[in-house]
């Protein structure tokens, strides 16, 4: 039982939650930029890929459970450590100077909320694909989203590929899902050290390599994702329209 | 009255072991009924309270900093002197307790002196079971440096910050306590009266400083652990709260206060900058192991950029003076030879108060790396305060008052002569003699906390009558009162003058009269201005604010208002002392080369003043020093 | 120099507090900060009034007694320097300086620029201490500390409790404090006995005082008048989680 009070009751145990569930959801993004990026290699091996997952629900929706449980423990932390934070400094001060925090970590909390409703959105747009929100007038969950399965007659899979070039060719949602990328950056380039210091596996000799690593693999990441609404706004799929 | 020191009978090596087997003990089941006040809560303070609550005893620990953790112990830079012998190069407890009292010019109790020299190992492996962080060399034993005054190296150290981490040793035992609950912490508490009943120190009354509250404090015993008085001459490198409060108070209550005229003076300090100093910063001494001091031969160079003057117009004049110690000459003896230079006109920086401490030949010889290895931390500090460069141009130095020999008398078993008062740590006079060597305060508190007062004050219990009395008892109601009055006056007068600028006015005058070098002339001067003052400071001083609150104004007029008085009793002391003895320097008694001449046959005894009233001369009382193991021999360093 | 200061104002801690303007007049550059506010003080007394409460004792940078987030900063902001080391070198002439006190839940007001930082005591006296007796210790040299290990206690041992990783802290964290204390103990094998024990404690009464959270700004490590390392955060949660995962 001190093992759960310790994780969950204290200041230290709430931010092993946090560095916990930010690295599932870390190593969930590195996955799903790998799935995305198959967008690259054409429209049947992006949408066997996505054929796949779907067709295993026992396998994926263990995983978006966990995801989910994940998600809701990050953000139960993020809001537990908040009310603290904020009751721990009842007067402000009227002259502050922020010394050496860097924006991106003073500014978690927002930039976390931001990529919060992004998620929402970018959930409602892409997996439960409500109409109404992907600004295109066309039904992604519709039949015109389905193609044949190779070599499988009378078979169909969903047309991920399509989905995507329909989807990103709005500049909104583009636009949307590129500022969503970009605070997941900042929000990243901090969160990743600092995951790695909550949980205690930096020191001095290599510490400073990690905040540096961060920083690179949250651009990286940034670039990642940010690629695929691009090129298709600068044509790429265009035949698919 | 004649002073008992109750020095334990035997060869000296055995008196301790003796002393320790005759002192009675106390039952354990009844330790946790006796209650035992410590004041101060510095090295000797916080290794007091924390061993005597670790032996069961019921503590409760008083000090004016908002945490036991800030004592004006933790400034302490340099080192622990400890006769470990660890570096094979001759040391022994009998050549640190030869060296102590060599050091202290032949005025020290010589068996308490060999006492401190025996403890001092066992200091050693208390720190370090403990956990402080000493210097460690590659193999992983303990580091050592030399020092000051001695020829072998014997100093234990953390960095630049031995005091910062010995008292955080003792603060960390005594917060185990306090977590234990066998000591009870009242910080922001200052004490402003003993109370004696029967003869005996029964409690003490205090100031909370936050509330403003006066209350008293029963106990069978009170210990002072509220270090030295340097603070009287205003310019010190004492904390700003340093003061003579506690222990004058008891002074005045019956405590005879020993050797105040031993003040000793810090060679390597930064010299004042102007009027608004508020405090000096010591230069660890330790810099002059690598620092060769020099001012320049002529009058008319002193202007000059110090890297514009020739080596041939150059005089380093320690090195001329004391060619065997050179630059690591006593500090007394290093602090004279410095102010007979600016004397001369030869001083440097503003004012003509500076010596230069020059490293450019160690920087040649060693490369600056090595050197900021060293000192960094010094050099750093050094730039912060003066905003020079010390890698490229000489440091300046002056001396400064630093610590004070004098203190409380106190018997071998630390006792004052109210008996149940217990003093010690620097506020006592028992060790050092006329001249404190480098790394030995931090050694004599922690040894009087840990080791000494531990034993000895088990043998007062269970020797006397055990009574404490309610703290409604007449005598706490009497002292109460007066302390009550005496903060009223102080807040009634609102004079012109601040409490400062009296307090500098005090501090200059006896730094002229009474400093670095004395004279006939100038004490009966100062013994004829202090009361001037003291009358000044009565009729136009102004304290702001009200008692019952916070309020920094009142507790400094209190101090200083003792230091009025206390400052009178230094003079006194400095003018019956016909001898020139460590800290203490008479010109009329010199050689001919202008060394400090003792008079053994006349002064070789500890003068504990008597407080005699208000407006009465104190008395003299002499406790004679007899050296039984060593030859009193003129100190030479050359 | 001439100086104007904004200065924070309290009675004490039940009664409102406010700004008041001061000018400090004639200042040397010689002068401490600490120097600069005894000057406006006695000027203060001099005119009946109570001079500005701040606390202080050894003014050379390590009792640890002095504070003041000066113009936004606690300690003002020059590296590896306490306020009662900083000197007026380093402001301008007809600079306007904002003086505050420390500001957290954790360190009451007492008066003015003075507060209560006896939560630090607090957390010392829940496990930062080694649990040895006096007498009765093997030599100092029975056993051996690697430098290294000796290094960086030492590095942890210097803080000097002055509450400026609080103050400035925009979560008023505490945790470089107990970070450098639980680290100086728990690098030593001295201390490694009481490892976890000190670890879990000492955090305990940390939450129990109200501070905030670490959210590894850094902001610490720069004002911290001993340079203080982050390093010694994560050596904390690392010390922490190895406790809890133990199930002690």
């Amino acid at each position: 039982m001190k093992v759960v009070t310790n994780i969950f009751g204290s200041s230290l145990g709430k931010k092993y939650v946090m560095a916990i569930s930010g690295a599932v959801l870390f190593l969930f993004l590195i996955g799903h930029l790998a799935g995305n990026l198959q967008i690259f290699l054409g429209p049947d091996v992006i949408n066997r890929y996505g054929h796949l997952l779907q067709s295993n629900p026992e396998l994926i929706w263990p995983a978006r459970l966990f995801l989910l449980l994940m998600l809701v423990l990050h953000v139960w932390s993020a809001a537990r450590l908040t009310i603290e934070n904020r009751a721990a400094r009842p007067m402000r001060y009227a002259q502050y100077t922020p010394l050496a925090a860097s924006y991106a970590s003073r500014t978690m909390m927002m930039s976390g909320l931001i990529v919060f409703t992004f998620i929402i959105y970018h959930l409602l747009h892409y997996t439960v694909r409500v109409k109404a929100i992907n600004l295109t007038g066309q039904d992604f969950a519709g039949p015109e989203f389905q193609t044949p399965i190779k070599g499988l007659i009378g078979e169909h899979q969903h047309d991920v590929y399509r989905m995507m070039i329909v989807g990103f060719s709005n500049f909104w949602v583009s636009a949307f899902y590129i500022l969503g990328m970009a605070l997941l950056s900042l929000h990243l380039s901090h969160g990743i050290s600092a995951m790695f210091q909550s949980l205690g596996w930096k020191n001095r000799v290599y510490g400073p390599f990690l905040d540096r690593a961060a920083r690179v693999v949250a651009i990286l990441i940034f670039l990642g994702y940010v690629s695929i609404p691009v090129a298709i706004l600068l044509g790429y799929g265009k035949e698919a329209l | 009255m004649t002073l008992d020191s109750k020095i334990p009978s035997g060869p000296i090596a055995q008196k301790w072991d003796k002393h320790r087997f005759d002192l009675k003990l106390v039952n354990p089941a009844n330790k946790r009924k006796f209650e035992i006040l410590v004041v101060g809560s510095g090295l000797a303070g916080a290794s007091a309270a924390a061993t005597l609550g670790e032996l069961g005893y019921r503590v409760k620990c008083f000090c004016f900093q908002d945490s036991p953790r800030r004592a004006h112990s933790i400034a302490a830079q340099g080192g622990i002197n400890a006769a470990k012998n660890y570096q094979n190069d001759g040391d022994s407890i009998y050549r640190l307790f030869y060296d102590t009292i060599k050091g202290g010019d032949f005025r020290a109790r010589e068996a308490n002196v060999y006492r401190l020299a025996q403890v001092s190992v066992n200091i050693i492996d208390q720190c370090v079971a403990q956990g402080v962080p000493f210097a460690r060399e590659y193999g992983g034993l303990l580091a050592n440096r030399s020092f000051g005054g001695a020829q072998v190296s014997r100093t234990f150290y953390a960095r630049g910050q031995t005091g910062q981490q010995l008292l955080l040793g003792a603060y960390q035992a005594l917060c185990r306590q306090i977590s234990l609950g066998t000591v009870q912490m009242y910080p922001r508490t200052e004490m402003l009266d003993l109370v004696v009943i029967d003869g005996h120190a029964k409690g003490i009354v205090v100031r909370d400083l936050i509330s403003g509250r006066i209350s008293s404090h029963a106990g069978d015993a009170v210990v002072l652990a509220t270090g030295g008085y340097g603070n009287v001459f205003f310019l010190s490198t004492n904390a700003k709260g340093s003061n003579v409060t506690a222990t004058w108070r008891a002074y005045k209550k019956g405590a005879f206060f020993a050797n105040p005229c031993y003040t000793q003076i810090h060679p390597t300090c930064i010299p004042v900058s102007g009027e608004h100093q508020s405090k000096l910063t010591l230069m660890s001494e330790s810099l002059r192991n690598d620092g060769r001091v020099w001012v320049p031969k002529r009058k008319e160079d002193c202007g000059k950029p110090p890297t514009s003057i020739p080596e041939s117009d150059r005089d380093y004049y320690l090195e001329r003076k004391y060619p065997s110690f050179g630059n690591l000459a006593p500090r007394d003896i290093s602090s004279r030879a410095a102010k007979e230079v600016c004397d001369e006109g030869r001083g440097v920086g503003p004012g003509g108060l500076g010596v230069y401490l020059d490293f450019a030949d160690a920087i040649r010889r060693l490369g600056v790396d090595k050197i900021r290895e060293r000192y960094g931390n010094l050099f750093d500090m050094y730039e912060k305060i003066t905003g020079e460069n010390a890698y490229e141009t000489p440091m300046r130095i002056y001396p400064a008052v630093h610590y004070t020999m004098g203190g409380t008398w106190v018997d071998y078993n630390l006792m004052s002569t109210i008996p149940g008062l217990f003093v010690i740590g620097e506020a006592n006079f028992s060790d050092h003699g006329a001249n404190r060597l480098g790394a030995s305060a931090l050694m004599q508190g922690l040894a009087d906390g840990y080791f000494i007062l531990p034993y000895t004050i088990g043998h007062y219990f269970a020797s006397s009558k055990q009574f404490r009395p309610p703290t409604d008892h007449p005598e706490f109601r009497k002292s109460e009162e007066e302390i009550r009055a005496m903060t009223n006056r102080l807040l009634s007068v609102r004079g012109k003058r601040t409490v400062t600028s009296l307090h500098r006015e005090l501090g200059k005058l006896l730094w002229e009269k009474c400093g670095m070098a004395r004279n006939e002339a100038g004490l009966r001067e100062a013994l004829r201005r202090i009361p001037e003052l003291r009358d000044e400071f009565c009729r136009t001083v102004n304290v702001t604010g009200e008692s019952g609150e916070l309020n920094q104004a009142l507790e400094y007029a209190g101090r200083v208002a003792d230091f009025m008085e206390f400052a009178e009793l230094l003079c006194l002391d400095a003018l019956h002392r016909e001898e020139s003895c460590g800290g203490h320097f008479r010109t009329e008694h010199q050689t001919p080369d202008g060394e400090a001449k003792r008079n053994d046959d006349q002064f070789a005894y500890v003068a504990a003043w008597e407080y005699k009233g208000p407006d009465r001369q104190p008395e003299m009382h002499r406790e004679p020093l007899i050296y039984e193991e060593v030859q009193m021999s003129t100190r030479s360093y050359k | 120099m001439n100086l104007t200061l904004r200065v924070w104002r309290q009675k004490n801690a039940n009664s409102p507090g406010r700004f008041e303007t001061y000018e400090a007049r004639n200042i040397l550059e010689d002068m401490s900060f600490l120097e600069m506010l005894d000057v406006v003080n006695e000027e203060l007394i001099q005119r009946g009034q109570e001079p500005i409460a701040f606390d202080s004792d050894c003014r050379e940078g390590i009792c640890g007694m002095c504070s003041l987030v000066i113009n936004g900063i606690p300690h003002g902001g020059r590296r590896g320097t306490a306020t009662c080391q900083l000197h007026m070198r380093h402001f301008k002439d007809g600079d306007t300086i904002t003086i505050e006190p420390w500001r957290a839940r954790a360190f009451p007001l007492i008066k003015d620029l003075v507060v209560d930082r006896s939560a630090f005591d607090r957390i010392i006296q829940a496990g930062g201490f080694i649990s040895v007796n006096t007498g009765g210790t093997p030599d100092g040299n029975a056993i051996p500390v690697p430098k290294p290990d000796a290094d960086a206690a030492m590095d942890a041992a210097a803080c000097i409790g002055c509450g400026a990783c609080v103050a400035v802290c925009k979560n008023a964290s505490a945790m470089l404090f107990v970070a450098a204390k639980v680290s100086h103990l728990n690098l030593l094998p001295q201390g490694k006995v009481e490892k976890d024990r000190r670890a879990l404690n000492m955090v305990r009464q940390m939450d129990a005082e109200g501070f905030g959270n670490c959210t590894v700004t850094g902001s610490c490590e720069a004002v911290c008048p001993k340079e203080i390392s982050l390093s010694f955060i994560a050596k904390l949660n690392r010390d922490y989680g190895l406790a809890t995962l133990k199930g002690k």
